[in-house]
């Protein structure tokens, strides 16, 4: 038990002092720091019927923010794997932050109605380790 | 002592599931129940008529104004349908299409025409009360306003012969959403019947998540499933995929209808959601009628396949005119 409560404070130690290390002077450490706190940022337009660009590559547990503004009308935005469901309004961009967690293809749908060729707008969203 | 339903005789039908049209035969052994008096004659008191046999028949998606690719014979499977159902023996007392009675038009004008004519075909069905819900294509641009210009409300409830409809509609709002006003309502409606009130759902969209990725779910489909979730006699009949489904969440049994346009296909194994083709030699295939019959012995339900009649299409010659006349107004689906 005792050497169990030393290892943790040890590792805490360690731990904090990469971090301070990273903070200073490693650029790696930066970068992800950095990134975690200023998520990359892909921008993607809908008009009926079809999402552009139509598919897109992610990394695993990188956060992104896919910012959708819509050229036309109102479009859905929707994945239930990766936990988005919202509207696009028109006139303002919708940012919808992501962290993928699993790796595969994902499908994203408008799933608000836009008219005879809704069945078909959608896009792929590809999740690579 | 509560009575409660045999749930067996409230709405029994083997196999996976009903196709469009399908023939619902209710309480085929209720009055036969000596336990179900009690029930009954709440029932009765509630909704001010008493559970009894009688059938209903489901249509759905029929899409008016849609004529191919991949179907190109419009209104033809819907007006066989019809026909179909005006000669059976035994007639039904309601008929139920689970939205997407039209086919979105570009044109309010077009949109129009299309209700009229669905309108126009339906009317050929005698004896049997129309009752239906709208669709995305019906009521998904206009927040539902041409719907009930020409059809009445999205959403309802009504009270047959013992058993308890409710009209849910999970597509006016553009989404595939309930509401919570909605849901609001329909608690308030089922709150008079007792738990084991029959009750059956109708709307458009599947309440749970058949396959989102294809648009195949509500996405408030378990708050209503919650909603209902105390009632133990609750059947829910929707459209939308175009093929047959069935699906149970705790005692609740949910059943897709076939379209009376074209096929989807079987979501477990195809990559992508693209309609069944076309299949010139069999114009109808997996669009017909299936009857469920009840007898006299209470034994389990009969299912048997009614075809839509084919004689008008039979033939190289007959089919090669109705495809050539029947797809001047192809539309995207």
């Amino acid at each position: 038990m005792k050497t169990s409560i030393i290892n943790k404070i040890v590792g805490t130690i360690l731990l904090a002092g990469v971090c301070e290390i990273g903070l200073v002077g490693v650029p790696s450490m930066i970068s992800l720091t950095r990134a975690s706190d200023n998520p990359k940022v892909i921008e993607i337009t809908a008009k009926k019927f079809e999402f552009t660009p139509n598919q897109i590559t992610l990394k695993k547990g990188e956060p992104v923010i896919l910012r959708v503004t819509t050229a036309d009308r109102v479009h859905g935005f929707m994945s239930r794997p990766l936990k988005f469901d919202t509207d696009i309004a028109v006139g303002k961009a919708t940012d919808v932050a992501v962290t993928p967690d699993t790796v595969g293809d994902f499908t994203v749908i408008c799933d608000h109605y836009c008219g005879t060729g809704h069945g078909g707008m959608n896009m792929k969203i590809i999740v690579v380790e | 002592m509560e009575t409660k339903f045999d749930r067996r005789s409230f709405l029994r039908v083997t196999g996976t599931a009903l196709s469009i049209g399908a023939l619902y035969t209710v309480f085929p052994g209720l009055t036969r129940k000596a336990g179900a008096e009690g029930m009954a004659r709440t029932l009765a008191e509630l909704n001010g008529e008493a559970p009894a046999p009688f059938s209903f028949m489901q249509l759905s998606d029929t899409h008016v104004g849609f004529n191919g690719p991949p179907d190109p014979l419009g209104t033809k499977a819907f007006e066989s349908a019809v026909a179909t159902v005006n000669g059976l023996k035994n007639r039904p007392e309601l008929v139920i299409v689970t939205g997407d009675l039209t086919h979105d038009a570009d044109s309010p004008d077009e949109h129009a025409k299309r209700f009229k004519l669905f309108k126009e075909i339906s009317s050929r069905i005698g004896g049997a009360q129309l009752k239906v819900v709208p669709g995305e294509n019906d009521a998904g641009l206009d927040g539902g306003d041409m719907f009930r210009e020409f059809m009445g409300p999205t959403h309802y409830s009504f009270d047959h012969r013992g058993v308890h409809f409710i009209a849910l509609d999970n597509v006016s709002a553009g989404r595939p959403v309930v509401g919570a006003a909605q849901i609001a309502w329909m608690k308030a409606d089922l709150a008079r019947f007792p738990k084991t009130a029959p009750i059956i759902v109708f709307t458009h969209r599947p309440l749970f998540d058949l396959k989102p990725e294809w648009d195949w779910s509500t996405s408030d489909g378990d708050d209503v499933m919650n909603a209902l979730a105390p009632y133990e006699n609750v059947t829910v009949l929707y459209g939308h995929i175009h093929r047959e489904n069935f699906h149970q969440d705790g005692t609740t049994k949910m059943y897709a209808a076939r379209s009376l346009i074209f096929a989807f296909p079987d979501p477990a194994t195809a990559k992508v959601k693209k309609p069944m083709p076309f299949d010139k030699a069999q114009p109808f295939k997996d669009l017909g009628i299936r009857r469920v019959n009840g007898d006299a012995s209470g034994n389990d339900l009969q299912l048997e396949e009614v075809a839509l009649a084919t004689a008008e299409f039979s033939g190289t010659v007959g089919m090669d005119q109705m495809l050539k006349h029947g797809s001047a107004d192809a539309q995207d689906e």
